[in-house]
């Protein structure tokens, strides 16, 4: 039939189901994300590069697109596999279809399959390599094709989804609905410099609420320029891929730590990690969802977060002397947080700027100000 | 923070009765606190008037009592037992409103009770609805404009202001009694008048309309460390206006983006830490303007809910059991995932299925009620489905309803379909599909229905490849048609129907396409973790998740939806099979498709199906199980029906032999076996015309009774003291053909009427216990009340009773449970009705007399014997007196004739223990609402033949200082006595007649037995005014005699109270 679609992984394990949209092949590292709603954050999600992404949710595209959730300017998703995509969009802010927004980056879209099957086979078998394709049927090629793409560890993605000039954001959040309890943006008082390694729209409108001005540099942006950019805080964002391969940042990194206040995010997380010198380690099919439980050490509460991501940062890696750990995973006792005893420094593995998720955790912004206030 | 230890007794409040808008939900919830509490160690002492529940079952507290749900017993319950704490959240707001009003009153300072869960002063501002929206309000979160008014001209003036149509909702009821949408002002005056006398401190609140909103709900629960979480997300399919109780309703929720989820969230978590909810789950209900987004929050319940039920069986995140153990101190991150063991309950479950939740109305019991939906909940029962998509769990959602009918394009008016898609009633989907088959645009529907787009598409979608399928034959069908339409949940029945083709012929077509149904589990995660319980549902995928086990297994077939004649008693009935099969050492599959029971739990079975009960989908689980026995005898009619084909594809059915089961139901057979047995039952015949009906009536001579043949609960009975009732009845009442006659027995008039519960092992018979009726003969069995032992049958005509229970047991060769309904008429013993299988009765007879009959009777279907139980011989004793009395829903249902009759219409049902019948009845009437008066003045009237009993009763009744009033030939017979009485004018003697002075309250009880034809009606009108202003009626002169002595027992001992494991073991050791 001419609307078949096939996703085969490098295991050889094959799925076939029907085309959505445009006629394509991608290929990329097969992650599954448990969240319910939010597929359009997480299909513009530059952390997602190099990423088939199957969402466990099985009815997909409902609520369309609108031109207000995207968590940058284009999907960074390679592809993506779903139960069952909806012909009709219905929202009172839909603008569009879900599966139009994908097709006019020819992101090819895999539906009617068993995706659960595929989750059960990922969790078991740890996230492997695959390929879409609506254009080849020969499915020992498409194995073959699966086997050929690079291996998510040690790939440096950062860098080629990161900002090649730098600029200035100064959006805050605007409501979704009259009812949205969102005031407006904080008057400006601090200036922040953020490493963008693929960073999400709601991290900057995030600072931007909180009385930030936010100057977003390329990920290979050196100390010293960050420095003359005078910033009172910096920001290492998510991102796509393995920290490790990120040599150049984290050495301009180490030279900032102690000199003005840092935050990081996710990748930002690892690479702050590894700044200090930990050691990171790839998890067998990383954490992408919703509702991750992470306890606050400092206070004992847990909080409901946004997580997505393959690597983590060991925390035995971490010099206790100088490092305190500040967040653990309940489900898994993965470090999901740690900040420096001396330096104005902290991070977290998670998503405290949600897009999609739980808003639990903003409470991290306020800290990060908190801090820029105190140096 | 770890559990307390400063508490070590804790009382859990019940819900009382089943009625409409709090139904098993709670014996789901109770339940599961009762389990959660004393696994932490605690003592727990359950109060629940409800003996058909699970959580009443002895084993479950230390102290169980099924007494009152009122300040009076409770408090001597808490002087008793001195538990340290109160927990007031899983009793539904029968438990809340009860535990209010002991902290109110004081009883709780008294004895140093806390109350744990909700604190007085939360469960004050969510109840409260102005307190409610100024604390929204107070935390910026919108709600609908309103004001409270406690008098009609206020609301009048404030309707006026912000313009019809609004909605009523007076406070403090229960399921939204007297609320409703006023969408004029004249209609205004009408629903405010009674809604400000329903509300018991009367006021109602007067809102603006959020009719056509997008509705939703969400479950949150939170611990004392304010750790908060959302269990689950729902959304209405059914918009703003309908109940949710009555809505159709969807998990999660279907069309909102995560920001406009993650405002709901926010709000949702803002006002519980507002209310100040400090331990457990509670619901927030929003609406959301459609077009522009703007939310409102509807309403908050500050405890466990039915849909706190719907979520933890949507999930299997079960929030009872989880708010049992915050409420006690615990941290959810302390409390363990059960289903994948290794992640803590502190998270928020994510599902890869959609689950889709029907309401069951029964608008067809109560003529004279309208069918409409509105903002009072009317449904008595509800399905859950789960599919992979929402067609497919809307398909098989449908199924799971069991309404028996089929609809085709006769049934629908064409000329109707605009009002009916703007007006929401019970057929609202039969007309959404009718209406697309009729070329009406998912945009048309829309605007008259204002339900989402996305949901009528889905609608479309199944209703497109149907019509697809109807131009193919079962020849020409391709595999991937065959596929898709069961990937969309459609039976095979239903695409049998489409390709001209039988159901089971359809069944191995689609197998030779390899088709067939695979098991996906519910694991609160998505998979992401490995699922320890095999919780299942059916799918048409590609991987089967079932992993049947190697061992020896029994599936039990529940019951389905609550409906009227088959409620908790059944539920009851399965878990505990499912109990007795553990304890034998079998595995036990439940199969059920109802939230709200017990048997739906996934810790109750050690396998559990949440299915349809189809035949289809029973041989898909047999298949994948391959069962070595499968139990139908204890989900009431459900599985019954499903006996003869199953054992027809080879399914094992152990217990009663299915063919059995249906020679009992079939007329002639049974007739020919009760001759045989030299058994009498009263004369009868069977029609298939009105013609033939009333030459069989004169026959019989007049009264009968006539009914359809295959009866559920009664349906569609008639009493018919005359040929045009009985022509009237052929004519417009009842569906019969030749296959199927009407059925016309001659009506034994004044009989006393008895069930018989027994255990038969096929040698041996138990009699459980013979339930005298105290309610007139002509009362459907399960609308009357009954004792235990019974209190007048002279011991001759007991000796009768047991001797044909035995003979008949063993002719239909009983294994297991069976029920007999004799009758009793002039010292004669009938059979009326033989059903070899588990009663009503079931769990009032085993918490009477302390023996579990339904776990022993599964014993006995896999083969023990009576004898391989320490049990006592013949029957089983009754310590102390017991009566269950029904309870009815007549006032969700203004219009109705609230008269009682052969057609069963109680929802649910109340017992009361007492050293004598008296004290018993006492206490039942006064747990089933109808509170006997302590003073006043009786109304009494008795036939002649009575008159000497009557007297008897009468002199009791001025003893204890009751004006009486009689009726001419009674009054002269109490008079001559030397009894005073005043004299009350029949209804066709003129007025002032009794059924003026019922209306003008002057009795405050009536007694009056039926006197036979020329009466008939009078006694109908007395008994509707009787019922209208909650004027007890007692029919018979025991229950009047019953009465008097209760009335004198509760004046010596006010509240006398027992727990039934001191009753039992009483009654062991005696």
């Amino acid at each position: 039939m001419s609307d078949t679609a096939v996703l085969a992984l490098e295991d050889g394990r094959i799925f076939r189901g029907r085309c959505v949209g445009m006629k394509a092949e991608c290929y990329g590292e097969v992650v599954f994300n448990t969240g319910i709603a939010g597929y359009q954050e997480i299909f513009t999600d530059p952390s997602y590069s190099g990423q088939i992404v199957v969402l466990t949710n099985p009815q997909i595209g409902n609520y369309g697109a609108n031109g207000e959730d995207n968590e940058s300017a284009r999907p960074f998703i390679e592809g993506l596999a779903v139960r069952e995509f909806s012909e009709i969009a219905s929202n009172w802010r839909s603008t569009g279809h879900a599966a139009d927004f994908l097709s006019q980056q020819r992101i090819p879209i895999i539906s009617e399959i068993d995706t659960r099957a595929l989750v059960r086979h990922l969790r078991d078998q740890g996230s492997m390599r695959g390929v879409i394709s609506s254009i080849e049927t020969d499915t020992g090629r498409l194995v073959e094709k699966a086997r050929s793409i690079p291996e998510m560890a040690g790939l440096d993605l950062a860098s080629t989804v990161s900002t090649k000039q730098r600029y200035e954001w100064s959006r805050g959040v605007d409501a979704c609905s009259p009812s949205e309890l969102v005031g407006p943006a904080e008057e400006t008082k601090y200036h922040v410099v953020a490493y963008d390694f693929g960073i999400k729209h709601n991290i900057l409108r995030s600072l931007v609420q909180r009385g930030c001005k936010v100057t977003v540099v390329p990920s290979l942006t050196s100390a010293e320029d960050v420095l003359a950019l005078k910033p009172d805080g910096v920001f290492l964002s998510n991102g796509p891929g393995d920290p490790e391969p990120l040599s150049e940042p984290i050495r301009n990194i180490r030279r900032l730590v102690g000199r003005t206040p840092i935050f990081g995010i996710c990748l930002g997380h690892q690479v702050l990690g590894l700044t200090v010198g930990g050691k990171t380690f790839k998890l067998k099919f990383g954490h992408h969802g919703v509702n991750h439980p992470v306890r606050n050490e400092r206070t004992g509460k847990v909080e409901i977060t946004s997580q997505n991501h393959g690597f983590a940062v060991d925390p035995d890696s971490l010099d206790a002397s100088h490092i305190e750990l500040t967040h653990t995973n309940l489900n898994d006792h993965t470090l999901e947080g740690f900040r420096s005893r001396k330096d104005p420094l902290f991070c977290v593995q998670y998503h405290p700027e949600a897009a999609p998720g739980p808003h639990d955790s903003r409470y991290l912004f306020d800290e990060f100000v908190e801090l820029m206030k105190k140096s | 923070m770890a559990k307390r230890t400063d508490i070590h007794k804790i009382l859990i409040i019940g819900s009382g009765p089943i009625v409409i808008g709090q139904a098993c939900e709670f014996d789901y919830s109770g339940t599961q606190a009762c389990k959660a509490l004393r696994d932490e160690g605690y003592e727990v002492v359950l109060v629940n008037s409800n003996p058909a529940t699970i959580m009443t079952d002895p084993g479950l507290a230390e102290q169980t009592y099924v007494e009152p749900l009122t300040v009076e017993y409770v408090r001597e319950i808490i002087a008793r037992e001195r538990p340290d704490a109160l927990l007031s959240t899983v009793g539904g707001q029968t438990g809340l409103n009860l535990s209010v009003e002991l902290a109110e009153k004081g009883v709780l300072d008294e004895f140093g009770v806390e109350l744990i869960g909700a604190k007085i002063e939360a469960i004050k501002k969510a109840e409260d609805r102005l307190l409610f929206k100024d604390a929204m309000r107070s935390i910026g979160l919108d709600v609908p404009d309103s004001k409270l008014v406690n008098n009609l001209e206020d609301g009048m003036e404030f309707g006026a202001e912000v313009g019809y149509p609004v909605v009523l909702r007076p406070s403090f009821t229960l399921g939204g009694t007297g609320g409703g949408l006023a969408y004029n002002s004249e209609e205004m005056k009408e629903l405010c008048a009674r809604a400000l006398e329903l509300s018991p401190v009367h006021e109602v609140l007067i809102e603006e309309s959020v009719l056509g909103w997008k509705e939703f709900e969400l479950e949150v629960m939170r611990d004392l460390a304010d750790n908060c979480i959302i269990v689950c997300s729902i959304e209405n399919f059914d918009p703003m206006g309908v109940h949710t109780g009555d809505s159709l309703t969807v998990a999660p929720a279907q069309t909102l983006t995560d920001r406009e989820y993650q405002m709901m969230r926010d709000g949702a978590l803002a006002c519980l830490r507002e209310i100040g909810v400090d331990t457990g789950g509670s619901n927030v209900q929003f609406a959301v303007e459609p077009n522009t987004g703007r939310m409102v929050v509807i309403e908050m319940n500050p405890r466990v809910s039915r849909s706190s039920a719907l979520a933890s069986k949507a999930t299997g995140f079960p929030i009872a059991k989880i708010a049992a153990k915050l409420a006690v101190g615990m941290r959810l991150d302390e409390i363990p995932n059960d289903i994948t063991r290794k992640t803590p309950a502190c998270f928020e479950p994510t599902i890869d299925y959609v689950v889709v939740k029907l309401p069951k109305w029964q608008f067809e019991k109560f003529p004279g009620a309208e069918p409409l939906l509105g903002v009072q909940m009317k449904s008595i029962g509800e399905v859950m489905s789960i599919g992979r998509t929402f067609k497919h769990a809307l398909s098989k959602a449908i199924r799971s309803l069991e309404t028996g009918k089929k609809f085709s394009e006769d049934d629908f008016d064409p000329a109707k379909i605009d009002q009916r898609l703007i007006t929401p009633t019970p057929e609202r989907l039969n007309y959404i599909r009718f209406a697309m088959t009729k070329g009406y645009s998912v945009k048309q529907i829309h605007e008259m229905t204002r339900i989402d787009p996305w949901f009528l598409q889905q609608m479309k979608h199944l209703i497109d490849l149907q019509a697809e399928l109807e131009a193919e034959t079962v020849d020409t069908v391709s595999g991937e048609q065959l596929e898709q339409a069961k990937r969309y949940g459609l039976s095979d029945k239903r695409v049998a129907r489409a390709l001209g083709s039988g159901e089971l012929a359809l069944r191995a077509k689609r197998k030779e396409h390899g088709i067939q149904a695979v098991f996906k589990r519910v694991d609160t995660c998505a998979a992401e973790f490995e699922s320890f319980t095999p919780y299942l549902y059916s799918a048409y995928e590609e991987e089967c998740e079932a992993e049947p086990t190697e061992r020896r297994k029994v599936m039990i077939l529940g019951s389905g939806p609550n409906r009227i004649g088959q409620g908790i008693e059944f539920d009851y009935c399965c878990c505990h099979a499912s109990y007795a099969l553990q304890e034998l050492g079998y595995e036990s599959i439940m199969v059920n498709c109802n939230p709200e029971t017990v048997s739906t739990d996934y810790d109750t079975s050690d396998r559990l199906y949440f299915e349809p009960l189809t035949l289809e989908n029973v041989l898909n689980i047999h298949e994948t199980e391959k069962v070595d026995g499968v139990i139908v005898q204890f989900g009431g009619q459900t599985p019954l029906t499903l006996a003869l084909p199953l054992k027809q594809q080879g399914v094992p059915i152990i217990g009663t032999d299915p063919e059995s089961i249906d020679l009992a139901e079939d007329r002639e057979r049974f007739g020919a076996l009760l001759a045989d047995l030299q058994i009498p039952q009263p004369e009868n015949g069977t029609a298939a015309s009105p013609k033939e009906a009333c030459r069989v009536a004169r026959s019989l001579g007049y009264p009968v009774l006539v009914r359809p043949s295959y009866v559920l609960g009664g349906r569609a009975m008639v009493i018919a003291y005359d040929e045009a009732t009985v022509n009237s009845y052929m004519r417009e009442a009842v569906v019969y053909s030749q296959e199927r006659p009407v059925l016309v027995d001659r009506f034994l008039e004044n009989a006393t009427e008895v069930d018989v519960d027994a255990l038969c092992d096929g040698d041996e018979v138990l009699i459980g216990g013979i339930m005298e009726h105290i309610e007139e003969a002509g009362v459907h069995s399960g609308d009357s009340s009954c004792v235990l032992p019974s209190a007048s049958i002279p011991e001759k005509q007991l000796a009768t009773i047991r001797h044909y229970t035995v003979r008949l047991a063993k002719a239909l060769n009983v294994r297991g449970l069976m029920n007999i309904q004799y009758a009793i008429h002039n010292g004669k013993v009938y059979v009326i009705e033989v059903n070899p299988r588990a009663s009503r009765t079931v769990p009032y007879v085993s918490k009477s007399t302390g023996y579990p009959l339904a776990k022993i009777a599964v014993g006995l279907m896999v083969g023990r014997k009576l004898s391989d139980y320490d049990l006592p011989r013949g029957m089983l004793p009754v310590g102390k007196n017991c009566v269950k009395s029904p309870v009815f829903p007549f006032n969700k249902f203004p219009g109705v004739d609230p008269i009682l009759g052969p057609e069963m219409r109680s929802t649910g049902e109340v017992m009361g223990i007492g050293e004598t019948f008296g004290e018993a009845f006492a206490k039942a009437q006064l747990s089933a609402g109808t509170a006997l008066p302590d003073k006043g003045a009786v109304f009494i009237s008795v036939t002649e033949r009575e008159r000497a009993e009557g007297l008897d009763v009468a002199r009791k009744f001025a003893d204890l200082g009751f004006r009486i009033y009689a009726t001419r030939g009674t009054a002269y017979a109490l008079r001559a006595a030397g009894i005073e009485c005043t004299v009350g004018l029949k209804v066709n003697e003129g007025r002032p007649n009794i059924v003026d002075l019922t209306k003008d309250r002057r009795f405050d009880l009536i007694v009056n037995s039926p006197a036979g034809a020329q009466s008939f009606q009078d006694e109908k009108t007395i008994r509707r005014a009787a019922m209208r202003y909650r004027i007890p009626c007692l029919t018979t002169l025991s229950a009047a005699r019953a009465a008097a002595e209760g009335i004198a027992a509760r004046r010596e001992h006010p509240a006398r109270v027992e727990s039934l494991q001191r009753l039992h073991a009483r009654q062991t050791a005696a």
